[in-house]
């Protein structure tokens, strides 16, 4: 076990390094800079600029450099937020990204996995024609309409909740943003678990078990470690889209986590603030898939021999 | 292929949303010539017209649009009577009234040319009648007065030829990818399906979003960052079926004739995988429309004067306390398209699944 993760870290490197050297490259390519203002730098205060950023260097070395100061945890300095470093910024954004993304997986999963559980154990009721349903919504209406859906009736109908903000986490100001977050990876869930658990309770072990008359609660324990494994094996992603969806939350909400620092930073030309983000969600990502693999290969033993 | 409309036609769900799949396409492409607004026709006078089927101007606003014509006239408006979609007022003023100021009726997007019944006081008092137009808007106008019923539906155009372009991109690379690497085997297969490893943990959406921001965004960039994103999935799935199909006697018997690869690839495994491909592509589409929408939500994707679904949304979003039906249309179209192809896409997999039958 020990082996399959240490194999795992060794398989991320690769991954990292190809997100940071892709974004760097993309980002320099670009036409425009963070310094190009509507009125343009006088030529020597330019020059100064450019040095003291080491822009006049050739890109290679600047890449280098880059790589070297983000090996000791440096994410150099921020060019649209003056005299703050971008690890300073990200240290902001991070625990409100964290805290709405780490509650929204939550709710995901507890709504998904109770639901999707409840609807495969009476096909074809009531409960399972409903979570049927409401999953298909739950795919088809994107966030930025929940998002709005949700302000009008419980924001400005209703007012019991406000708009937006972040008010230093203040629980009300967390509900909506959580809320939109959660339900379409609850309804994603939701289908998996229904799907797979499904079809695990027709396999021929548990119609063993039950001519071998197991009280029903035990079958379904035994059905659920099976049954989850294909849930499992996309917690990964999940988690990635929670990260990747609070851009939208993010904005709609106007909270100040990574994602409204990343739009920010690449609509400002910020190019430290853009590659910090995005290495960060990199590794989450990264991080996530692994222990999602490690799940995985708890649940079913035979995935720890697969490289 | 019967088998599978058979089993669609038993699916009534998948009817439903076929139909409605169907009813939105067609309406996108034909309905724009049919509502008698132009997508870019902006009537300054009609901005965030509530949904309805009475005909603009109402009557209770024509005295106030007449009291802001004859204001710009510098004139004085009084004893309006609108009868028979016409309207008859008196103007006075304290100089003599140029007959030329009336061309401000026929400006306005509300009365056609007016005509001067009389003219008393020296020119000073007109009594003047105008035809008071009737222009309908099912869905309401936007903040600028845009026809929003036609917005939407050029809106679907876009979002609609985005999602099958797009899909198709990634519909190409993933099956020759997929394929390649199914078929060639061995250390080329590992380190293709490496490479997808590694890209499939990037955070991709990040990326799109930073192609789009650094490089002017425009339709073709789009397509080919969201074609980039999406293949992944597609490269996978068929190359795991060309793993199995490789084995089969046909492919086999093709290899003994001598055919090369490039051929065999072409004429006997790519057909082959066409079915869950099919599946597949049908489930994409509504996830690539869904993340263009996403895109131009975020202004990053289709730029004004062109307008998307995800557009149309951002900007009912914004004005959500005024005029909520700005959001309501597109949003309901967009829902609609999604999960019909949602539903389509399941039944087809379900149609195609060959354990079906013995169940």
């Amino acid at each position: 076990m020990i082996g399959f993760i240490l194999r795992r870290l060794l398989q991320a490197i690769p991954t990292l390094l190809a997100v940071v050297t892709v974004s760097f490259f993309l980002i320099r390519l670009a036409p425009g800079g963070p310094f190009d203002l509507e009125r343009p730098l006088a030529p020597a205060a330019m020059a100064q600029l450019r040095k003291t950023y080491g822009f006049d260097q050739p890109l290679g070395m600047q890449f280098v450099h880059y790589l070297g100061a983000l090996a000791r945890g440096d994410f150099g300095p921020s060019f649209s937020f003056r005299d703050v470093s971008v690890g300073e910024l990200l240290a902001r954004g991070l625990p409100v990204s964290m805290t709405i993304g780490g509650l929204a997986l939550v709710l995901a999963l507890g709504l998904g996995l109770g639901l999707g559980v409840g609807a495969a154990l009476r096909p074809a009721g009531l409960l399972d024609r409903m979570v049927g349903l409401g999953a298909g919504l739950g795919l088809a209406v994107p966030t930025f309409v929940v998002a709005p859906l949700l302000q009008i009736v419980f924001g400005l109908g209703l007012r019991w909740l406000p708009l937006g903000g972040w008010e230093s986490g203040a629980p009300s100001h967390l509900v909506l943003p959580v809320l939109t977050l959660a339900l379409p990876q609850a309804a994603i869930l939701a289908r998996l678990t229904r799907v797979s658990l499904r079809e695990t309770l027709s396999l021929p072990h548990i119609r063993t078990q039950r001519a071998m008359g197991l009280p029903a609660h035990r079958i379904v324990r035994h059905a659920l470690r099976a049954g989850l494994l294909p849930v499992t094996a996309i917690l990964g992603s999940t988690a990635a889209s929670l990260l990747t969806g609070s851009v939208v939350v993010e904005t709609l909400f106007g909270l100040p986590g990574l994602g409204r620092y990343f739009v920010d930073g690449a609509l400002n030309r910020d190019y430290t603030l853009v590659m910090g983000t995005v290495v960060l969600v990199a590794v989450f990502v990264v991080v996530l898939n692994l222990v999602a693999d490690v799940l995985c290969a708890l649940l079913d033993p035979r995935l720890r021999l697969s490289p | 292929m019967r088998r599978i409309a058979r089993s669609l036609a038993r699916n009534r769900p998948a009817l439903l949303a076929l139909g409605l799949l169907v009813a939105i396409v067609l309406t996108c492409c034909i309905g724009p010539a049919l509502t008698g607004h132009a997508p870019e026709r902006i009537y300054p006078d009609l901005v965030r017209i509530a949904p309805g089927l009475a005909p603009h101007p109402r009557p209770e606003t024509v005295v106030p649009a007449l009291e802001g014509l004859a204001f710009r006239m510098r004139a004085s408006v009084s004893d309006v009577i609108v009868r028979d979609g016409h309207v008859r007022f008196v103007l006075t003023a304290p100089a003599p009234i140029d007959a030329r100021v009336l061309t401000y009726l026929p400006r306005s997007d509300l009365f056609g040319p007016a005509q001067i019944l009389a003219r008393e006081a020296e020119g000073r008092r007109l009594v003047v009648t105008a035809p008071v137009l009737a222009r309908t808007f099912l869905l309401g106008t936007d903040g600028l007065g845009r026809d929003l019923l036609t917005r939407t539906l050029v809106a679907g155009r876009v979002s609609l030829v985005i999602g099958l372009v797009a899909t198709g991109v990634a519909l190409a690379i993933g099956l020759t990818y997929g394929a390649v690497a199914g078929y060639a085997g061995g250390r080329i297969d590992a380190a293709m399906m490496r490479l997808v490893d590694v890209l499939y943990a990037l955070p991709f959406v990040f990326f799109v979003i930073m192609l789009l921001v650094f490089f002017e965004a425009g339709l073709g960039l789009i397509l080919v960052a969201i074609g980039a994103v999406e293949w992944l999935d597609m490269a996978r799935m068929v190359r795991a079926q060309t793993l199995s199909l490789r084995q089969r006697d046909f492919i086999r018997a093709a290899e003994a004739l001598g055919l090369s690869s490039a051929t065999i690839l072409a004429r006997h495994i790519v057909p082959n995988t066409l079915g869950p491909v099919v599946v597949a592509a049908t489930l994409l589409v509504p996830k690539v429309i869904l993340l263009e929408s996403f895109l131009s939500f975020l202004g990053l994707g289709v730029q004004e004067p062109e307008t998307s679904w995800g557009a149309l949304i951002a900007e009912g979003a914004r004005a959500l306390e005024s005029a909520p039906w700005m959001l309501a249309a597109p949003a309901a179209f967009l829902v609609a398209t999604l999960l019909s192809l949602n539903i389509l896409g399941d039944a087809l997999g379900q149609a195609l699944d060959p354990r079906r039958d013995s169940r």
